[in-house]
């Protein structure tokens, strides 16, 4: 035991870290992923997030650099009291440093607050809302992958510019669907287009036929469903029944995710466009990534959420080694101040709102007979620049951007 | 013309999409109706039933490359199976106790079994692709009605007319009412009413999966399919009055009416309308719209 | 205290009541456990199931003693945190008296929903209040106050009747505990009263009761109530533990879940509830690593309790010790 420990102490004097070890907390670097585990959104963040973070932790070569990484996890239901609970008792029990994904705007907006109360860290790669760099924003959060506002502004622009300019909303009803819509119509109307009509569904519908057909009687050339999972996936199928695409309306989905394309099948998503901040298939750096996620993921490739989750660890990684210390505020601020650099993102920065900036992609479901090989799902159609694929700095009303 | 609004053919519309949905509700509550009224016990586990019918015509598809129609037959005998299992080996040892004590049992395998589903195959559902004999559809003028939706009315209509006949009108099934009336009587008469009570349950599991398989083509092979729609179905049943046939059949159709009604004029409130009226019924007749004080 | 006991009281209490010599020694045994607990166990964890546990005694008044299951208990727990954390965070109460504003809600809810749902029996009582349980659920959903999907959070915990601070969470427990123990109390003394003598006979045989003189409903909807009630303490309280009131408490799962702790702990035993919630609480706070296998566990919890040891824990220890717990 005291021989294993004296080892080890030496070989941390070798790399010429130990003093300042002394900063990070209990000596260890621990990292909790905190999504769901169990339901409908498990399969685009889920056990691949996990698997995302660990192999961050590896390609980091913690190990080598004399840094105990330690990477947990948990499942938080989507409600907000069992997500608080657990990252309660994460930042007052067990040590954990920094929390991780976070699926569901609701528990996420939870956890902002509890990690600035602990003066913790938060790295969001799941959640959708604009607000964690809008009103919500904290010191201790950075937003990594994308928002709601990113979303509109890509897909909203994009199809009002090539014809769709009459729109009809299926919305889910509730915060997230409400905040989607809002924004993409802000940008439909601000590119010309016009808003026909909107319907709001409950959370969870099975049989979306009765609002395919008021979106078909609204003759509007776009349905926009303001939705996610489960029910954007079944009004996409039950759309290709009732004939939406064949009778010259077309869909645009608002949030979908890799995992979705794969759960509906081509044929039905074929054509459908929406926007992506990552895709697995675009560069031998990012395919290489893939093809080692997709081993250790029961052969589910890696989500733009995946994607976000394993490029914030590395940067958070990046900064605690630079900082040598774990500190909640500290390595947050550090993480805004160094440019960051990944092999999925590429190079990118990150704003004083916590908003991590890189490209977003505006993409199209390939048509079955365009697929070659298994998870070849997308065509880029353009790609949206850094610096306009998030909402401006000074439009989001965060009080930590200096006027 | 328009009433409140909307224009006349565009109910139209709707009315056809209720009734259409009203076809699953039928099946999975004369399902529950059926068990309840034989073994005095609420199926909370039928959803997850539903659900295993749906998964059943999807391996069926990929491992023994059977289509829709093999399912259709093979996937409701293939899950009632499972179902003649649970209730031999756990569901008989209740009849003589509290309802409650059958709900909690079944409430528990629906969680157990969707759990496990879940795990398996995650949740984002699988694709069940629609048979190509009924892919495509028709225009009505005032709607385009995809063939498979009308071929999901005529079926379970018929389905549920047959189930109703037998019960009702045949020798067979005056023995299945007299057991439930009197049970120790009827064993007197030389019939083996455990058998029969094993059988009936195995009945209403098959229905339930048939509503699976029905369902397959239309929403996602999806293990939470079921999670929330058992408590719908369940209304479904005490509105038209527990252990009624006819009951659960006519509201189950009706309220799929008047839920696609209400995701015209109040969308928000679909998923609660049913509960609203279940209540109503409930204060006004406590027997539900169709059954018989007790 | 004691000089001042009334006499009469006094004489009938052990008869009508039975309060046992078990009673007092596993009470005791409880509240050291309990008092000893946070020293060890994670604080907030023990404050979440002393919520649950409240909340499962109150239910267990309801099914244990009146013979109604309530499929819709989630709304009393539920409708009490948005009043509670409403108050506390937008109109700001002090605690006490948000939690006073959160429980009264309850009790307001409790008498409508009880009035209109008392009068019908078994599976029939389930499905009403279950009907109300997702009425209330919509108007959550839709309401601006509760916050939709996001529900209502940073409640600010405040300070106790201006003195206690309960941002520091050892203080937060202590007080927690106190609202536990009262509440607990409180019910303990209704069952062991003659009004829960009454409840019993209704229980037993409605119409002999009736016949005896007892206005049986009148009894029913009293119990109804005390039940929502002691349902909004625990609701209210726990809005101000986590500083959130969400709707995950008024979900029907939620009126499930409290089923199935009272289940596993012991229908109609005093401290049953208490053990049942502390055990599912625990699985679901260690089976979070878990993912899809903590529904997995409760369903094989519910077939078990069902199949094997109805009476559940403590109905089954009670049983072996031959003493009624």
């Amino acid at each position: 035991m005291t021989i294993a420990r004296i080892v080890a102490l030496l070989a941390v004097l070798s790399l010429g870290a130990s003093p300042a070890l002394a900063q990070i907390s209990d000596g260890v670097v621990k990292i909790g992923v905190l999504n769901d585990q169990s339901s409908l959104y498990a399969d685009l963040a889920g056990q691949g997030s996990v698997v995302a973070a660990r192999m961050a932790v590896e390609d980091f070569g913690a190990a080598a650099k004399g840094l105990k990484v330690e990477v947990v996890f948990a499942d938080h239901q989507n409600k907000a009291d069992v997500g608080s609970q657990i990252a309660r008792q994460w930042y007052d029990a067990e040590k954990v440093d920094m929390i991780m994904d976070v699926p569901n705007s609701g528990v996420a907006l939870a956890i902002n607050q509890i990690t600035r109360d602990k003066g913790k860290a938060f790295i969001v790669s799941s959640a959708a809302t604009s607000d964690l760099t809008g009103k919500a924003c904290s010191p201790h959060t950075i937003h990594w992958t994308y928002d709601t506002w990113a979303l509109a502004n890509g897909t909203g622009t994009a199809v009002v510019k090539t014809g769709g300019d009459t729109w009809f909303f299926i919305t889910a009803d509730y915060a997230f669907g409400h905040a989607l819509e809002r924004d993409v119509e802000a940008v439909v109307l601000k590119n010309g287009g016009k808003v026909l009509g909107k319907v709001r569904h409950p959370l969870n519908t099975q049989d979306f036929s009765s609002f395919l057909l008021q979106a078909q009687a609204s003759k509007a050339k776009v349905i926009g469903l303001a939705n996610a999972g489960g029910d954007t996936t079944n009004a996409i199928k039950q759309g290709a029944e009732f004939g939406i695409v064949k009778g010259g309306q077309s869909f645009a989905g608002l949030l979908v995710f890799l995992t979705d394309v794969h759960a509906l099948g081509l044929e039905k998503a074929q054509g459908l466009t929406f926007t992506e901040t990552f895709y697995w298939d675009m560069n031998d750096k990012t395919r290489a990534f893939a093809k080692r996620f997709a081993e250790r993921n029961r052969q589910i490739h890696p989500t733009m959420i995946h994607a976000g989750v394993y490029a914030g660890t590395l940067h958070y990684l990046k900064a605690v080694e630079a900082l040598k210390s774990d500190d909640g505020a500290k390595v947050i601020a550090k993480m805004k101040e160094m440019p960051t650099d990944d092999p999925l993102f590429g190079k990118g920065t990150i704003r004083a709102d916590g908003r991590k900036i890189h490209p977003a992609y505006l993409v199209e479901v390939k048509k079955p007979s365009e697929s070659k090989y298994p998870w070849d799902y997308y065509k880029i159609r353009a790609t949206i620049p850094a610096e306009q694929a998030f909402r401006p700095l000074d439009q989001g009303g965060c009080e930590l951007v200096k006027k | 013309m328009t009433i409140f609004g909307v224009p006349t053919q565009a109910l139209f519309g709707q009315l056809l999409i209720g009734l259409i949905n009203g076809a699953f509700y039928a099946l999975l509550s004369l399902g529950l109706s059926v068990i309840f009224g034989l073994l005095n016990i609420i199926n909370f586990t039928h959803g997850a039933q539903y659900m295993m019918g749906a998964f059943a015509a999807y391996f069926l598809l990929n491992w023994a490359g059977l289509g829709y129609w093999w399912a259709l037959l093979v996937a409701p005998v293939a899950v009632a199976i499972t179902g003649i299992a649970l209730e031999r080996t756990t569901l008989k040892r209740l009849y003589q106790l509290d309802h409650l004590y059958g709900l909690l049992l079944t409430f528990g395998f629906a969680l157990i079994i969707q759990g496990l589903f879940r795990h398996q195959y995650g949740s984002s559902g699988l694709p069940y692709a629609m048979p190509a004999e009924l892919a495509g559809g028709r225009n009505l003028g005032f709607m385009f009605l995809p063939n498979y939706r009308a071929w999901v009315i005529v079926f379970s209509l018929a389905v549920c007319l047959t189930t109703w006949y037998v019960i009702e009108r045949t020798r067979l099934g005056s023995y299945l009412r007299a057991a439930t009336e009197n049970p120790s009587l009827v064993q007197a008469f030389g019939i083996n009413v455990p058998r029969m009570i094993t059988l009936t349950y195995g009945f209403g599991v098959g229905l339930a999966a048939l509503a699976g398989v029905l369902a397959a083509p239309i929403y996602q092979v999806n293990p939470l399919m079921g999670a929330d729609l058992i408590i719908v179905v369940f209304a479904v049943v005490v509105i038209g009055g527990l252990g009624s046939i006819m009951g659960s059949i006519v509201t189950g159709f009706g309220l799929g009416v008047v839920e696609g009604f209400t995701k015209v004029f109040y969308p928000e409130a679909s998923n609660t309308v049913i509960f609203v009226i279940m209540a109503v019924v409930l204060l006004l007749r406590p027997a539900g719209l169709f059954g018989r004080a007790s | 205290m004691s000089a001042t006991t009334d006499p009469y009281v006094g004489a009938t209490l052990p008869a009508v009541a039975g309060v046992s010599p078990p009673h007092v020694v596993a009470f005791l045994i409880m509240t050291a456990a309990l008092v000893a607990a946070p020293f060890f166990v994670y604080p907030v964890f023990l404050m979440k199931a002393l919520c649950f546990a409240l909340f499962a005694c109150a239910f267990n008044l309801l099914i244990g003693y009146v013979g109604l299951l309530s499929f819709g208990h989630a709304v009393f727990l539920g409708s009490a945190g948005y009043g509670a954390a409403h108050s506390a965070k937008v109109w700001g109460f002090p605690p006490e008296l948000a939690i006073l504003f959160g429980t009264a809600a309850a009790t307001v809810l409790g008498v409508v929903v009880g009035a209109l749902a008392i009068r019908s029996k078994g599976i029939y009582f389930a499905n009403i209040t279950l009907a109300f349980a997702q009425m209330v659920y919509f108007f959550s959903l839709q309401a601006a106050f509760t916050g939709g999907e996001d529900g209502i959070q940073s409640v600010p915990r405040g300070t106790l009747l201006g003195v206690l601070n309960l941002k520091d969470t050892l203080t937060l427990y202590f007080v927690v505990l106190a609202i536990f123990l009262l509440g607990f109390l409180l019910i303990f003394r209704a069952i062991h009263s003659p009004f829960g003598q009454v409840l019993k006979a209704i229980r037993e045989n409605e119409p002999r009761a009736i016949s005896l003189g007892y206005r049986a409903e009148q009894y029913k909807l009293l119990a109804f109530v005390l039940s929502a009630t002691f349902a909004g303490l625990a609701g209210a309280t726990k809005a101000l533990v986590f500083q959130l009131a969400s709707l995950t408490d008024v979900h029907w799962t939620m009126s499930g879940e409290v089923v199935l702790m009272t289940l596993l702990g012991g229908l109609g035993t005093v401290f049953g509830p208490v053990v049942g919630a502390f055990i599912v609480v625990t699985l679901e706070n260690y089976l979070a690593q878990l993912g899809a296998w903590v529904t997995v566990v409760q369903g094989v919890i519910f077939v078990i309790c069902v199949l094997t040891f109805r009476r559940g824990v403590v109905g089954e220890l009670g049983n072996l010790l031959r003493k009624s717990l």
